[in-house]
């Protein structure tokens, strides 16, 4: 049953463009920095890093809107209900499906913003390392946030406001894994993992009371 | 045993007291009949009874599997309909053959490949209702399933219920529009 529930948001998350959006945002948004501080490469190459992350933060809030809210107002949280399916339960399952749409395409298109920046194989690898770690984290997140502004007017919005100050800790641990070492990387896991257990709970709460 | 009982309900919303000391008890092959004007809360007890609104006072009791036909249809708009059924089939473990003989059941075999979101009204309630049918569950929760539906549908869907009843199966049916319930009990709001 989880699988089913895992498979149906994976499947949504790539039906339509809509991963093809998030990733064509990611990419804008990386190469608005030199457009923004000049052409310099070894500027681009020192900045690159955290400007992968940044990128990365504001494109997870792309598909934000549409990950739970439909869902409430479909019915399908409704039908999940009545069959004593969990909420933390139906929440953990779309955050994993969420993440398998949303890091994979991520994680692809880091290298191509990489050749963008000019950066070294070795930053590179620094970046992917941590966008694997801090990623579940950050789909998790993103299923809380999109719970908790389903039904809102200007979801989009709000959600902003909500996700990207619980996202800050994954970017400094993100940004400072790439020439801070493993220590960082060690705190970036421990955020991630965080989120990750906690985020389901919050989602299941508001998706309850969305529900009422 | 399958059997789903208020017992002394009330139900209040946004401050205002719907219904109270509402008792009633079905048990297999037995119907309840819901009817009131609107506002008066047909939905409201349709979402007690299925455990999603909580009673202001009173308590329900369920022994079953529910299926539950809501206002939402809950099916996803880019999947096909066979699809979109499917899902929710795998989520409560019928056979295979339960989607398709749903489906024929409610007369939409034809548009099994057809995608969600180009089914007109009527057709969506019968997709709704197919996935009732096809979840193999004792206890069935109708919210106004004859709704957009043409009269040969509406007798289509007594007669599911009917054979629902036959089975053992128990209906809650919340309409505004005469569906054929022989002796089932009225719970007018």
């Amino acid at each position: 049953m989880i699988a089913a529930l895992v498979w149906r948001e994976a499947r949504r998350g790539y039906a339509g463009g809509g991963a093809t959006l998030v990733i064509a945002f990611f990419l804008l948004v990386a190469l608005l920095f030199p457009f923004a501080i000049g052409p310099e490469a070894t500027l681009l190459a020192r900045v690159g890093g955290g400007v992968i992350w940044a990128a990365a933060l504001l494109a997870a809030l792309m598909p934000v809107e549409r990950l739970v809210g439909p869902d409430l107002e479909s019915g399908v949280l409704d039908q999940l209900a009545i069959r004593g399916t969990p909420m933390a339960v139906v929440a953990a399952a779309k955050a994993l499906g969420h993440w398998l749409a949303f890091a994979p395409p991520l994680m692809l298109a880091a290298v191509i913003a990489a050749g963008l920046l000019d950066l070294s194989a070795a930053t590179l690898w620094r970046v992917e390392l941590g966008l694997a770690l801090g990623t579940p984290g950050l789909a998790a997140l993103a299923i809380a946030t999109g719970a908790l502004v389903a039904g809102l007017r200007g979801a989009g919005a709000v959600a902003g406001l909500v996700m990207l100050p619980l996202a800050v800790p994954l970017l400094i641990f993100g940004a400072g894994a790439i020439d801070g070492g493993s220590g960082a990387l060690k705190l970036l896991a421990a955020v991630s993992l965080l989120l990750t257990a906690g985020a389901p709970f919050v989602a299941a709460a508001a998706m309850r009371a969305g529900m009422d | 045993m399958n059997r789903l009982a208020f017992d002394r309900v009330a139900c209040a919303r946004r401050g205002q007291l719907l219904f109270e000391t509402l008792s009633f008890a079905l048990g297999p092959g037995d119907a309840a009949l819901v009817t009131g004007p609107n506002g008066a809360g047909k939905s409201s007890l349709v979402r007690i009874a299925a455990g999603l609104l909580a009673p202001a006072s009173g308590a329900v009791i369920r022994d079953g599997g529910l299926a539950l036909l809501a206002e939402a249809t809950a099916l996803d708009h880019d999947r096909t309909l066979a699809d979109a059924l499917r899902f929710w089939a795998t989520l409560d473990g019928a056979a295979r053959e339960a989607v398709p003989a749903a489906l024929a059941a409610l007369d939409l075999t034809p548009l099994a490949a057809a995608p969600v979101r180009i089914l007109s009204t009527g057709q969506r309630r019968r997709a709704a209702m197919a996935r009732v049918v096809a979840s193999g569950s004792p206890i069935w929760l109708l919210d106004e399933p004859a709704n957009g539906l043409d009269q040969p549908a509406v007798d289509r869907l007594a007669a599911l219920i009917a054979e629902h009843r036959t089975r053992g199966g128990i209906a809650l049916v919340a309409t505004h529009l005469p569906i054929a319930l022989p002796d089932a009990i009225e719970v007018r709001l």
